[in-house]
C-alpha cells in the first residue's frame, strides 16, 4: 500500500511522458486526477494509521512496514514505512502537489512535460519520507534534486538557468555531504538500515569520529533546510522558480532537511548531537533573526517570502536544538519542543506553498514580483485581498492558525530547556512587521502603475490556494488528530536523543 | 595426467578461447568475403561474444582455483569480468554498425575488437606477471590500428600518440616486471611471488611495484598514462573511441587489483595506486572543464572515472568489500559509458556540446539516453554507477582510507559542472534542428539499451 502511495505517481509520470500526442488539456487533468487520488490513497493511510509500539531492539516503530532486499552485500535494502514523523510530511506532500497540480490547469507552457516532472518529483519527494533505509533515502532525496533542478530550468523566468544551476550545485553538495555520513554511519554498523542504526546507534562514545559523521550529516542537512550559512542558493531559486516549483521547493523539499535532523541525526547519532546541541540551537537563532531581518530588507515579494522561510526553517533548527540539551532538563520540554518541530513543518508546508502560489498569481498577471508597482489591490481584486492577509497573518504566527501552535510549542518546549532562545522571539516581532508591510504595498493605499491590470484569483487559482489555508486554519484551530499521531513519534525521539 | 589437466585447463578458459576463435574467424573470412556481405563476420563476432559469455556464465558454476600450473585465476572475478568485457564489446558493435557496415575495413575491425577484448579478459584473469604482460600486449595492439583506421588527420594523431605512449609504458611494465622477477628469483606466479618477495629488498620491491602499476596505467587510461585518452577518443572512428574508452580499462583495473593483493606487505602498494587513482580523478575533471567536443569531453570523464575504478584497488586486501565494489563499478561504468558513446555515435554531426541544443524536443528518446547516462556517470542515483560509487567508497572508508572517500565525494562534485554543461542545452529550447540528418538507427537502439541496463543493473545490484 505504502509503495503503492510512492510509485503511483512515478508510473503516471512515464505514461504522460510516453503520451506525446496526448492533448494538453488531457495532460492538465490526468495530472490532478492522479495527485487527488494520491490525496485519497493517503487519507485512507491516515485513516488506518494506528500508532505503532515504539522503536526497540524488536520493533522498528513503523506502520505500513515493506522491505525488500536490495543490495544485501553491504547491508542496505528497500526498506519503508511510516510513522508519526513521516506520515504528516507524506500527507503535506499529497497536498501540496495536488494543490499545484490544480494550480497548473493554467499552464501553458509543455503542460504535459511538465505534469509528468512533478509526479515524477512527487514520488522522490514521497520516497524519501517513507525510506527506512539510508540509501532509499538518499537515492531518493537525490532524485528530487534532479527532479527539481528541471522545474527551475525548464519552467523558470529571469535568469532560471543560472539558479537552476546555483540549485543544483548547492544541494548537490549537500547531499553528497549527506552521503560521506550515511557511509560513515554504514562503517562503524555495518547497516544502512535505519531501523537498526536508530535502535542500536552506532559511533556511541567514538568522540571526534562521531562528532565528523554528525557534521557531514548536518552540512548535509542544513544546506537543503538551509540555515544560515548555507542559504544563499534559496533566494534566487525561488525567485526564478515557476510559482509551483516555488511552492513544492519551499513547502515540500526543505523539509527534507529539517526532517533529516529528527529522523536521522538525532537519534543515530545521540551524543555527537548532545555536544553540538549549543551549535545547532545557536545557528537556529541566528537564521532566525538573519532571515527575517534580510526579509524586511526586500521589496521583491516573492525574494521577501523566501528569506521568511529561512526565518522559519530556524525555529525548526532552534528546537531540535534544544532538544538535544539534555543535562538538567525534562523529557517533557524536550519533547514538546521536537512536536512543535514537526508540527512547523506541516504548518510551513501548508502556508508558504499557499504564499508562494499567490505570489505566482501576481507574476502572472504583470510579470514581476516588485511590491512598489502596485497599490490599493484591495479594491481591484477582492478575492486576492482575502487570500493574501490570511496567508501572510497565518506565516506570521497569529493564534487560530497552524503557524501558532506550531511556534507554542517550539518556544514553550525551547525556553524551558534553554531561556536564551528566547531571543528568537525577535523574529515573530519582524515578521510580522514586514508581512504588514507587505500587505500595505500591496492591498492598500494609491494604485500603482500595475495595479490597473491586475485581474483578480481565477477559479482554479483560488481551488489551488484556499485548501492550504483552510488545512492551516483548521489545524489552529482544531489540532488533536495532527498531534495525536506526532506526539508519540516525538517522544521517542526525545528518548533516543537522551541515552 | 598432465595432458588431462591441460584439457580441463582449456575448457576452464573456454571464454577466451572462444573470444580468440571469433577474432580469428573474422580476420580469415574477411579476406574472403565481398565488402558488401562482411554483416555475415558481424554476425561471426556476436556469436563469438554470445558463446563467450554463455560459457562465461556455465564458468561461474564452477569452485574458483588457478589454472595452467597456477598462472590465471578462473574466479568471480574473471566470470564477471568475462561477462562485462563481452557485453560492452556487444554494445560497441552495436553502436558501431552504421559507422561500420560495408565499410573497407569492417571485418578487420571486428577481428581487432575482439582481440583486444581477449587481451582485456586475459589481463584481469592473470595471476602471474608474464601472462600480464603477454595480456598487455594482445590488448594494446590491436588499439592501435583501431584508433588509426578512421585515416583522417587527427585519427592519425591519435594513433601516433597512443603508439608511443604504448611503447613507453609498455617498457616502463616490463622493467617491472624484470626487476620484481629479479627479487623474486624468478617466481613470477602471483601466490610464490607473495612468499618470494616478503623476505626481498623491500626498495626494489617497491620499485618494481610501482613501474608495473604505472605501466598499467597506460591501459587503464589514468594518470601518468593517460595523455593519449582524449586525443583518441576524438580522434579515433566512434567505435573505436568507445572501445578504447571502455573496454581496456576494465582489464587494466582488475590487474592492477591482483597484483596489488599479491605484493606482500613490505610495500605500501596500496598507497601508490591510491595516489595515481586521486591524480586520475581531479586531473581528468579538471580537464574535462573546458572541454567542448562531446568525445573530448567523454575522453577526459573516462580518466577521472578509472580514478574511481582504481579506489577498490587502493585498500586492497584490507576489507572484504574491494572486490565486489571493483567489479560492480566496472560493470555499471562500462554500460553507462558507452552509452553516452552510443548518443555520440547516433549523431556524428553534433561535434559541440552547444549542437546538443533542443535535443529533448526532437529527439526525446535520445536525450533520456543521454540524461540517464551523463546522470549516470555523475554518479546520481538509481543509476547502477551511484551504486558503484557508493560501493567503492564504502570499501575504501572500511579499507581504512576513510580521505579517499573524501576525495571521491569531492570529484563527484567537480564533475557536475562539465556533465551539466553537456545536459543542461539539451532541454533547453532555441532549436537548431533541421541542418542535422537523423539520428542513426543502430546506434539509437545501442543508447536505449545502454540507458535502461544502467538503471536496471542499479536496482538489480543486489543479486549481482
Amino acid at each position: 500500500m505504502l509503495s503503492l502511495v510512492v510509485f503511483l505517481p512515478l508510473v503516471a509520470a512515464v505514461v504522460l511522458a510516453a503520451a506525446r500526442g496526448l492533448p494538453d488539456a488531457a495532460a492538465r487533468w490526468a495530472w490532478v486526477v492522479v495527485s487527488l487520488v494520491e490525496v485519497a490513497l493517503v487519507a485512507v493511510l491516515w485513516w488506518r494509521y494506528e500508532t505503532p509500539a515504539p522503536l526497540s531492539s524488536t520493533e522498528s516503530g513503523l506502520a505500513f512496514e515493506e522491505q525488500v532486499p536490495w543490495i544485501p552485500g553491504v547491508g542496505t535494502s528497500y526498506h519503508v514505512g511510516l510513522d508519526g514523523l513521516s506520515l504528516p510530511l507524506v500527507a503535506l506532500t499529497v497536498v501540496v502537489f495536488a494543490a499545484c497540480s490544480i494550480y497548473a490547469l493554467r499552464e501553458d507552457r509543455r503542460p504535459r512535460t511538465q505534469a509528468a516532472l512533478f509526479l515524477f518529483l512527487q514520488t522522490a519527494c514521497l520516497g524519501v519520507f517513507a525510506a527506512a533505509d539510508l540509501i532509499v533515502f538518499f537515492v531518493f532525496f537525490d532524485l528530487s534534486i534532479v527532479g527539481m533542478y528541471f522545474a527551475i530550468a525548464g519552467w523558470g523566468h529571469g535568469s532560471a538557468q543560472r539558479s537552476a544551476l546555483q540549485f543544483f550545485l548547492y544541494t548537490f553538495l549537500g547531499s553528497l555531504a549527506l552521503l560521506l555520513g550515511f557511509i560513515g554511519l554504514y562503517v562503524a554498523s555495518g547497516t544502512f538500515d535505519m531501523v537498526e542504526l536508530a535502535a542500536n546507534p552506532p559511533l556511541v562514545g567514538a568522540g571526534v569520529t562521531g562528532g565528523l559523521v554528525l557534521a557531514t550529516v548536518l552540512v548535509g542537512l542544513a544546506v537543503k533546510t538551509p540555515t544560515v550559512p548555507f542559504h544563499t542558493w534559496l533566494p534566487p531559486a525561488h525567485t526564478d522558480a515557476s510559482a509551483v516549483g516555488s511552492a513544492v521547493l519551499a513547502a515540500v523539499l526543505l523539509k527534507m532537511g529539517t526532517y533529516g535532523f529528527v529522523r536521522i541525526a538525532m537519534p543515530m547519532l545521540p551524543d555527537a548531537w548532545r555536544d553540538f546541541a549549543w551549535v545547532i540551537l545557536a545557528v537556529g537563532i541566528v537564521s532566525v533573526v538573519w532571515g527575517a531581518l534580510v526579509a524586511l530588507a526586500q521589496t521583491d515579494l516573492k525574494r521577501m517570502v523566501a528569506y521568511t522561510s529561512v526565518n522559519h526553517m530556524g525555529y525548526i533548527v532552534m528546537a531540535v536544538g534544544a532538544a538535544g540539551l539534555v543535562g538538567g532538563s525534562d523529557e517533557q520540554a524536550r519533547q514538546l519542543a521536537i512536536t512543535g518541530a514537526v508540527t512547523q513543518m506541516v504548518s510551513h508546508g501548508l502556508i508558504t506553498g499557499a504564499l508562494f502560489l499567490l505570489a505566482g498569481v501576481l507574476h502572472a498577471r504583470a510579470g514581476t514580483y516588485e511590491m512598489g508597482r502596485f497599490g490599493g489591490l484591495a479594491g481591484r481584486a477582492p478575492r486576492f485581498a482575502v487570500l493574501l492577509p490570511v496567508a501572510a497573518f497565518a506565516s506570521l504566527g497569529l493564534p487560530g492558525f497552524s503557524g501558532f501552535i506550531a511556534e507554542l510549542q517550539m518556544f514553550t518546549g525551547s525556553i524551558a530547556i534553554a531561556p536564551v532562545t528566547a531571543v528568537a522571539l525577535v523574529g515573530i516581532l519582524l515578521t510580522a512587521a514586514l508581512f504588514l508591510r507587505a500587505l500595505q504595498r500591496l492591498l492598500t493605499g494609491e494604485p500603482g502603475e500595475l495595479t490597473a491590470s491586475f485581474r483578480d484569483v481565477r477559479a482554479s487559482e483560488l481551488l489551488a490556494v484556499a485548501p492550504l489555508l483552510v488545512l492551516a486554519t483548521l489545524l489552529g484551530v482544531l489540532p488533536r488528530p495532527l498531534l495525536d499521531v506526532i506526539e508519540p513519534a516525538a517522544g521517542t525521539v526525545a528518548a533516543l536523543v537522551a541515552r | 595426467m598432465a595432458m588431462s589437466g591441460m584439457g580441463s585447463d582449456v575448457v576452464a578458459v573456454l571464454p577466451e578461447v572462444l573470444l580468440l576463435v571469433g577474432a580469428l574467424a573474422a580476420l580469415v573470412g574477411g579476406a574472403y568475403t565481398p565488402r558488401e556481405r562482411q554483416w555475415v563476420l558481424r554476425l561471426v563476432a556476436v556469436a563469438a561474444l554470445l558463446g563467450s559469455s554463455a560459457a562465461a556464465v556455465v564458468g561461474l558454476t564452477s569452485p574458483a582455483g588457478l589454472v595452467f600450473e597456477g598462472t590465471y585465476a578462473v574466479d568471480s572475478t574473471t566470470g564477471a569480468v568475462r561477462l562485462i568485457v563481452a557485453a560492452a564489446t556487444l554494445l560497441v558493435i552495436g553502436l558501431g554498425v552504421d559507422e561500420l557496415a560495408g565499410h573497407r575495413q569492417e571485418s578487420e575491425t571486428y577481428a581487432l575488437l575482439l582481440l583486444s577484448a581477449t587481451g582485456a579478459v586475459v589481463m584481469a584473469g592473470a595471476a602471474d606477471l608474464l601472462v600480464m604482460v603477454v595480456a598487455f600486449l594482445l590488448a594494446s595492439i590491436p588499439l592501435y590500428a583501431l584508433v588509426g583506421q578512421a585515416r583522417t588527420a587527427s585519427a592519425a594523431e591519435g594513433a601516433m600518440k597512443t603508439y608511443l605512449m604504448g611503447a613507453l609504458f609498455g617498457i616502463v611494465l616490463l622493467t617491472g616486471v624484470v626487476v620484481l622477477l629479479g627479487v623474486s628469483g624468478g617466481e613470477a606466479g602471483y601466490a610464490g611471488l607473495a612468499v618470494a618477495l616478503e623476505t626481498a629488498p623491500a626498495g626494489a620491491v617497491a620499485a618494481g611495484a610501482v613501474a608495473v602499476i604505472v605501466g598499467l596505467m597506460f591501459k587503464a587510461g589514468g594518470v601518468p598514462g593517460h595523455f593519449w585518452v582524449p586525443d583518441a577518443a576524438q580522434g579515433a572512428g566512434v567505435t573505436a573511441a568507445a572501445f578504447l574508452t571502455t573496454v581496456p580499462k576494465i582489464g587494466a583495473v582488475v590487474a592492477i587489483y591482483r597484483l596489488v593483493d599479491a605484493l606482500p606487505v613490505t610495500v605500501d602498494a596500496q598507497l601508490v595506486v591510491a595516489v595515481l587513482a586521486v591524480a586520475s580523478m581531479t586531473l581528468g575533471n579538471l580537464a574535462a572543464f573546458a572541454q567542448t567536443a562531446p568525445r573530448r569531453l567523454l575522453g577526459w570523464s573516462t580518466v577521472s572515472q578509472v580514478g574511481y575504478a582504481l579506489l577498490p584497488a587502493a585498500v586492497a586486501g584490507r576489507t572484504d568489500l574491494a572486490e565486489p565494489a571493483m567489479v560492480l563499478f566496472l560493470a555499471a561504468y562500462a554500460v553507462t559509458n558507452l552509452a553516452a558513446f552510443a548518443v555520440v555515435a547516433a549523431l556524428p554531426r553534433r561535434v559541440s556540446i552547444d549542437d546538443y541544443r533542443g535535443l529533448a524536443r526532437s529527439h526525446p528518446l535520445l536525450a533520456g539516453a543521454l540524461l540517464v547516462s551523463l546522470l549516470g556517470l555523475l554518479g546520481t542515483p538509481p543509476t547502477s554507477v551511484f551504486v558503484g560509487k557508493l560501493l567503492v567508497a564504502t570499501a575504501a572508508w572500511d579499507g581504512g582510507s576513510g580521505w579517499l572517500a573524501v576525495v571521491l565525494v569531492v570529484n563527484t562534485l567537480a564533475s557536475l559542472f562539465y556533465y551539466l554543461r553537456w545536459f543542461a542545452p539539451v532541454f533547453r529550447g532555441g532549436e537548431v534542428d533541421g541542418e542535422y540528418p537523423e539520428p542513426r538507427a543502430w546506434a539509437t537502439r545501442a543508447a536505449v539499451v545502454g540507458g535502461v541496463a544502467s538503471v536496471v543493473l542499479g536496482l538489480i545490484a543486489g543479486a549481482v
